[in-house]
């Protein structure tokens, strides 16, 4: 092979050029190490602290400006191991009034490198959280006998009510996932969990500051480096402003007091959420401070599971309050027209089947079926659109397929998109769903006919069925639901400005509205009739395989100029008529009129009083 | 082709123990390194495989074992599947972008089980590979059409590119070090010199872009005066005109002494159009030359060189003054590593030099840094491990690890300069050229010279692909090397 000797030479250029990195590196490392005295000065006295200063987290308050959640000081006792000499034990423990075991226990605990894998003996560690202000007051002036021990000012939350946890939502300690997800996060800090608190963490935290101390060869600190021109001062969170009503909020949550289930109201104009109780619920507060391991840990093991927020994650089967989509979706698809009236003898009776019904009148038309709650009528309709418009669908399945998109736009079978972390997404079955069960071709209407009056595998969360009233009381769009009203410099995203229209002309949703307000004038909802206020609504009364019926209701009012609309679930309480329309019907009324007229105190007094988680399917041991 | 199979005691008979020396003392010094920087009082043994420096054992036995195989293998199978082994790490490293969970904001490492490995790592030496290949195929010369060049970058290119989408920028940058491979083969030496000169005066510029001298930055200044020297040793040394060379730089000598004194002395003057109007009369002086009786291009190079750089430097200027607001250039300027920032990354950084600083001339001993162990540093068992080396072995101990890395490249060179084949010549450049650029940047950074580019020191950071890259790196040279008589009996 010949060579090129002339680029053989290249070479010592290559080799030349590293030698010089190499010269000039060594040049630098011997003024380094051996001409400057400085770093050896600095590493002596170990010469910077890094201090972590904490920004103050959002607070929240609600729709009318009242304070929700507020920050109060804790304080940390925290320690550099490397710095601590010989103190008196017992004088510590009783300032802090804690035994001497209880500090060892801490001790071992803090050099564990499971429980705490950022432990170093020369950087601070957290030795004592949460100490109460007498402790810290007694510490403070003892400090000067424990060298290597400080305090740390942090914020906790505080709660002016105790109500909403499920909403709020709390915060806790950040976990070796959480540092690891988000670089932002060190050990110690706190971030939100649950609620408002987690989904709004970004905006609530607010950006972390450091100051950078000198300390000089005995640890103490020396003032800033450089005058503080390299600190960076702490931005304080955001302060949130909820669309939720507190007093309403705490209202439903007593009126829900010894029931389980959810009630979610919505201002329809906005989407805002005005209250959303999931029951039974829990005080906020208990999940603060040095007491909040031991009590989330009761909670979790809480036989009713206050932790599990029914009104977004609870899928519950909506029952007759399912039928006004049902009269919007035949309305569309124009099986029905507002004369068609079909036959109800005390039931559908088809093919051997039979679901049964109350005593009206028959045959019966839309809006008195909606009116009284007719189940044949209903089901009729959906048989007529599944089975007898072949011409115009297909099949039975492409039938289904188009009665399930129509859901899926009114909000159902899907996330709404809430604000708030793990919204359940409910039940929508769809045509291969029944093919797989059934077989494809070897289902009809009357295998599934109980989806028509919202039971069957139909399963709904209380938010979805809310915000279904919403769009009824809006006549034919909704804004996704949303607890956040306004966050401080943002604007909310505009997934919670803009409208969403649903696959449903608004002429329907005009004429199932009157529906819904024929039921209340002189139907099912009779107990919902307000003096001076024109409540729409409809009950449902589910049945479950966990005992009692499940008593449901949705309303809206004023008819012309919706201000509320509500949904009331209350697991295993019986009729429609029974709970559901009276709490639903107070909600509106302390809303609307902020006071119950004295003729319908007794029903307050019935509700708060009366208790149904005894015959709930959930039974304790 | 008939393969003929290598004896095997000829491997070891003819393999550079030098280098193999060389390797065992780097790789044992980086175990001892990672061992102090991940010491604890209250810990156990070396042994224990659930500290690092327990499991860097196990990495380095794995090393071992497959640098052993390696020299074992048919040195043939190396040239015959370069262009496969390239084609398969480019896959690895295209799935890489894909798979790989987010880890501080890179996508790069591939989680197999119990262990993470980084395909960038092995893409180094499959790249290598293949640009020896190409060298190497049939009357390959790299000047003979520009074709060439665009194959010789597109191999070089397409692994940068696929790690910059792994947000990799450490490890993308290291594959620009092969630029030095180019060159030997033949690129112009000006196309280097270029790439200095833009990064040395882009560096300078913004660095001391606040201090004002002379109605100039010093940034600028100081450029100008680059300007001017690189202009006199062009003229010296690469259109050997000494006695031109020589006028110019008493030109210059005179012209800013001139300046220097109307400045003192208080006239108020624009820097920029005076030091203009000093470089454009040399450059005039230059084109007469040229015209009256030397008619070189290496001359007209010189102008157009030295006028290019004024270009760069004003619109450097300007863009970083006037078109960026005062937090770019202060996020610029800490990501070149140029202004310090206690807060991010100019912390570590501080602290390292801190940690190098107090070791002294002989250090404070094995195990017996304090600095090293604050913990403050997060990466001090892998990007800045050099300041183990620093604070525990001083002066002494860091600037040796320095010279066994020269003497390593140095043999490196020499290996490659006497291999009979263009394809194992042009690899041991590869190998070289990408043991040059992590030195360099690593130790460069840890002492705070060049700017925080996280990317590993050789044989020394943490971490099992670093190590099994630069070991596969490395022996399939010796292999190469080890067979080098056997082409001469063709």
């Amino acid at each position: 092979m010949r060579k090129d000797y002339r680029l053989e030479k290249r070479k010592y250029v290559i080799g030349g050029f590293f030698l010089i990195i190499v010269i000039i590196y060594i040049i630098r490392l011997f003024s380094l190490q051996v001409i400057d005295t400085r770093y050896k000065a600095f590493a002596d006295s170990n010469a910077f602290m890094r201090k972590t200063l904490y920004p103050s987290r959002g607070m929240m308050r609600d729709r009318n400006d009242k304070l929700v959640v507020y920050n109060q000081p804790a304080y940390d006792v925290m320690i550099i191991p490397r710095d601590v000499q010989m103190f008196d034990t017992l004088d510590f423990c009783q300032t802090l009034s804690i035994t001497k075991e209880q500090l060892e226990k801490r001790f071992a605990d803090m050099k564990d490198r499971r429980l705490n894998p950022g432990y170093s003996a020369y950087t601070p560690q957290r030795l004592i959280t949460h100490i109460s202000a007498q402790d810290y007051g007694r510490l403070q002036e003892k400090l000067y006998r424990f060298p290597g021990i400080f305090i740390q000012q942090r914020i906790l939350r505080q709660y002016t009510r105790s109500t909403a946890a499920n909403v709020l939502g709390n915060i806790r300690e950040v976990s070796a996932r959480d540092i690891e997800r988000d670089s932002y996060y060190a050990s110690g800090d706190y971030t939100g969990d649950l609620g408002v608190e987690k989904s709004y963490e970004e905006y609530l935290r607010g950006q972390k500051g450091v100051e950078i101390l000198i300390r000089d060869a005995y640890g103490r600190i020396k003032g800033k480096y450089d005058d503080g021109a390299h600190d960076l001062p702490p931005l304080s969170g955001k302060d949130i402003k909820l669309s939720l009503d507190i007093d309403l909020q705490e209202y439903g949550e007593r009126l829900m007091a010894n029931k389980i289930g959810a009630i979610v109201a919505i201002e329809p104009a906005t989407g805002e959420i005005l209250a959303m109780v999931s029951s039974p619920t829990y005080d906020p507060k208990k999940l603060v401070g040095r007491e909040r391991g031991k009590n989330y840990n009761e909670l979790m093991s809480d036989f009713y599971k206050p932790l599990f927020d029914r009104a977004l994650k609870g899928a519950y089967p909506p029952g007759s309050t399912f039928k006004p989509s049902q009269g919007l979706i035949l309305r569309q698809e124009n099986i029905i027209s507002l004369t068609t009236a079909y036959p109800c003898y005390h039931g559908f009776i088809n093919g051997g089947l039979r679901v049964g019904c109350h005593s009206h009148g028959s045959p019966i038309a839309l809006k008195p079926a909606l009116q009284t709650s007719c189940n044949a009528y209903f089901c009729w309709g959906l048989k007529s659109m599944l089975d007898s418009h072949r011409s115009k669908y297909g099949s039975t399945a492409e039938a289904f397929e188009v009665w399930k998109r129509h859901l899926v736009s009114l909000g159902y079978g899907y996330r709404l998109g809430v604000d708030l972390p793990n919204e359940s997404r409910g039940f929508i079955p769809n045509a291969a769903f029944y093919n797989k069960i059934y077989g494809e071709g070897r289902w009809s209407a009357n295998t599934i006919i109980s989806i028509s009056i919202g039971q069957g595998e139909i399963l709904a969360t209380p938010l979805q069925i809310a915000n279904l009233c919403a769009t009824i009381a809006n006549r034919g769009w909704f804004i996704t639901p949303h607890v956040v009203k306004e966050i401080q410099d943002t604007v909310i995203p505009a997934l919670y400005r803009d409208r969403r229209y649903p696959t449903i002309e608004r002429e329907h949703f005009v004429d199932v509205a009157e529906g819904m307000r024929m039921a209340v004038t002189g139907g099912t909802c009779r107990l919902a009739n307000l003096p001076g206020i024109e409540v729409c609504g409809k009950t449902g009364t589910a049945q479950n395989p966990h005992g009692k019926d499940h008593s449901a209701f949705i309303g809206f009012a004023p008819y012309n100029d919706p201000k509320i609309a509500i949904c009331v679930y209350v697991e295993n309480a019986g009729f429609g008529a029974t709970y559901g329309v009276p709490i639903g019907s107070l909600m509106i009324e302390k809303y609307l009129n902020d006071s119950i007229a004295p003729d319908r105190r007794y029903l307050e007094e019935r509700m708060l009083q009366s208790n149904t988680i005894i015959s709930s399917g959930v039974k304790k041991h | 082709m008939e393969l003929r199979s290598t004896n095997t005691t000829s491997v070891f008979r003819y393999l550079d123990w030098v280098t193999v020396t060389i390797y065992v003392l780097l790789v044992f010094l980086g175990a001892v390194s990672i061992y102090a920087a991940s010491y604890d009082f209250d810990h156990a043994s070396i042994f224990a495989f659930e500290e690092f420096s327990g499991k860097q054992l196990r990495w380095i036995g794995l090393a071992l074992l497959a640098s052993f195989v390696i020299l074992l293998t048919d040195f043939h199978i190396y040239e015959a599947y370069a262009y496969p082994i390239y084609g398969l790490l480019i896959i690895l490293l295209v799935i890489t972008i894909f798979v790989a969970p987010d880890i501080n904001g890179s996508r790069s490492w591939l989680v197999l089980g119990p262990m993470s490995l980084q395909p960038a790592e092995f893409s180094k030496f499959a790249t290598a590979l293949a640009l020896a290949k190409l060298f190497s195929s049939y009357n390959f010369r790299l000047n003979l059409h520009p074709m060439n060049y665009v194959k010789a970058l597109f191999i070089i290119f397409l692994p940068i590119a696929l790690i910059l989408a792994q947000k990799e920028t450490g490890s993308a940058l290291a594959y620009m070090a092969l630029f030095f491979v180019l060159y030997r083969e033949g690129m112009s030496g000006l196309v280097l010199t270029a790439a200095l000169c833009a990064v040395v005066f882009f560096v300078t510029t913004v660095k001391y872009v606040d201090e004002v001298m002379l109605d100039l930055s010093t940034g600028e200044l100081v450029v100008f005066a680059m300007i001017q020297a690189g202009v006199v040793v062009m003229t010296a040394i690469y259109c050997k005109l000494i006695l031109v060379a020589r006028n110019l730089l008493l030109w210059f000598l005179a012209a800013d002494i001139v300046v220097t004194l109307l400045s003192v002395a208080g006239v108020l003057v624009s820097g920029q159009i005076l030091f203009g109007v000093i470089l454009c009369i040399a450059l005039l002086y230059l084109a007469i030359v040229y015209m009256a009786r030397y008619r070189n291009r290496s001359l007209l190079i010189t102008i157009g060189a030295a006028l290019l750089s004024v270009a760069f430097l004003f619109s450097v200027n300007k863009v970083f003054t006037d078109v960026l607001q005062p937090h770019q250039q202060q996020r610029i300027k800490v990501s070149l590593g140029i202004e310090e920032d206690l807060r991010g990354a100019g912390y570590n950084v501080n602290q390292s030099k801190i940690a190098i600083g107090s070791g002294g001339f002989s250090g404070k001993g094995f195990l017996n840094g304090t600095q090293t162990k604050l913990k403050y540093v997060p990466e001090q068992h892998t990007d800045f491990i050099f300041c183990t080396i620093g604070e525990e072995k001083g002066f002494i101990g860091s600037a040796a690890v320095l010279i066994l890395f020269l003497i390593l490249i140095f043999r490196v060179l020499a290996i490659a300069e006497r291999q009979p084949t263009t394809f194992a010549r042009v690899y041991g450049y590869c190998v070289a050229s990408y043991f040059i650029f992590h030195v360099s940047v690593n130790v460069g950074m840890v002492i705070g010279l060049c700017p925080v580019i996280g990317i590993p020191l050789p044989f020394f950071s943490y971490g099992g692909s670093s190590l099994w890259g630069f070991t596969f790196l490395l022996f399939i040279l010796l292999r190469l090397d080890a067979s080098r008589r056997e082409h001469l009996s063709y």
